[in-house]
């Protein structure tokens, strides 16, 4: 089973030489530090930056360099700044090439739902349903059941939808699994020490498994 | 053409209950302190904000919803504000949630005299209720209209009389979208320069965008989360 890091990690391997990539707030911030080797790929923040660096070290902290998360971060050499309508244009326009979000439900046709619990937590979607709407690549990142041990990969999504039909690829503390537009989740990785049949449990949409499924190489 | 007031209360006169505003910042970065301050004094009501968040409890935006001057908000994304939440919740506060990018494109449309655009975002979900859905190239669009406002309260870097603006770091975000589309924009800047000494290729709004420009005082740019690296 993998952790927050780990999915991060196994996430990373999908980045390819040139990419331009949006990464979500929590687990998919962490995938910037994990970039493998020979890989040059440039960081979007939907407030208004590319070429996104690490957080700063302690004491060089600019309250007007922040994240999406609003975290503070720094800009490395060649990054740019742009106004909200710019950034989302990247977006819309389709000149991102992956982006990278968390989920509290995806569905087996490629829905997602990930802000508004209804009556509970309504924080807004943020720049989510731009993402989900325009991107070609959409990765989700996400534990693969909740806290009370249910499944979040789902027959249809409970939850107030972001989007339809537009996750392409899950991967979670137990499994990699794509998205087919008409059949459900396949499987395509198993994590470390994780078996089929526990993937199965924990999985309550569709979900199928064509042979002998590989684990991670991580 | 010197478009300069004094101070932040000079600036926003005419502002009245019930009004539309849209203020400019992403989370507490490039807000205008020093107007927000100034309109909490002032005291008008029933306010309806276009802002992409609502500030936290005691900063920013979250200090007109303390002293319920806010009737409605118009926002993309509301976390880490608990008397917001607690306010739209109970039905205080109308709330009216909209994805990032299509507000940043109301804003600029509200501002470029484009009435309405198609977007895919917000599609099938319930963004769309009630909207125009139109298919362009396959996949479908949902109609979303221009916003303006009657008064837009931004924050630049820097600015001269004319109402010339630059933007520092991410603290640009909504401003110059939002400077274009209120009737009556406010520039506060951090350092107010004489005509000339801003170089016109790097001017990021001109001030043909921009009514009143004043020089701001005790910036507290107060950071909502502080992350760092440990040296090694």
């Amino acid at each position: 089973m993998l952790d927050r890091n780990g999915i991060a990690r196994r996430i990373a391997q999908e980045l390819r030489n040139g990419w331009y990539v949006n990464l979500g707030i929590g687990i998919p911030t962490l995938v910037a530090n994990y970039i493998p080797e020979g890989i040059s790929v440039e960081f979007q923040s939907e407030n208004g930056l590319l070429g996104m660096g690490p957080f700063p070290y302690e004491g060089e902290e600019d309250a007007d360099l922040i994240n999406a998360g609003k975290q503070t971060v720094t800009m490395l050499p060649g990054g740019s700044i742009f106004d909200s309508s710019m950034s989302f244009a990247m977006i819309r326009g389709q000149h991102i090439q992956l982006t990278v979000l968390g989920a509290m439900e995806v569905a087996d046709n490629g829905d997602i739902a990930n802000w508004k619990i209804p009556g509970k937590m309504v924080k807004g979607m943020g720049g989510a349903m731009d993402l989900v709407a325009s991107a070609d690549r959409i990765i989700v990142a996400m534990s693969h059941t909740n806290r009370k041990g249910h499944s979040k990969l789902l027959p249809a999504c409970s939850l107030p939808l972001t989007g339809v039909k537009c996750v392409k690829r899950v991967v979670t503390n137990l499994a990699v699994l794509d998205v087919t537009p008409n059949d459900g989740f396949m499987l395509v990785e198993r994590a470390p020490g994780v078996s089929i049949r526990e993937i199965q449990d924990a999985t309550a949409g569709r979900l199928i498994v064509n042979g002998d499924i590989p684990e991670m190489k991580m | 053409m010197n478009k300069i007031v004094k101070n932040a209360q000079e600036a926003i006169r005419g502002i009245n209950d019930g009004m539309t505003l849209m203020v400019g910042g992403f989370g507490l970065c490039g807000i205008p302190e020093n107007c927000i301050s100034a309109l909490v004094k002032l005291g008008a009501r029933n306010l309806t904000c276009i802002s992409n968040n609502a500030g936290v409890d005691d900063f920013g935006l979250g200090l007109l919803l303390q002293n319920k001057q806010i009737k409605k908000m118009i926002s993309s994304y509301v976390g880490e504000n608990e008397e917001f939440e607690r306010q739209m919740l109970s039905g205080e506060l109308e709330v009216d949630l909209i994805p990032q990018g299509s507000l940043a494109e109301r804003c600029r449309a509200g501002g470029a005299g484009i009435p309405a655009f198609f977007t895919p975002a917000g599609y099938g979900t319930e963004v769309a209720d009630g909207k125009e859905v139109r298919v362009f190239n396959g996949k479908p669009h949902i109609l979303e209209s221009a916003l303006t406002a009657d008064f837009a309260l931004v924050k630049a870097w820097k600015g001269d009389q004319n109402g010339n603006l630059i933007f520092k770091g991410t603290a640009r975000n909504f401003n110059p979208v939002m400077a274009m589309a209120g009737k009556i924009t406010i520039a506060e800047v951090e350092h107010l320069v004489e005509p000339g000494q801003l170089d016109p290729n790097f001017i990021h709004i001109p001030g043909i965008f921009v009514q009143r420009i004043f020089e701001g005082v005790h910036y507290e740019k107060r950071i909502e989360q502080r992350t760092v690296r440990q040296r090694i």
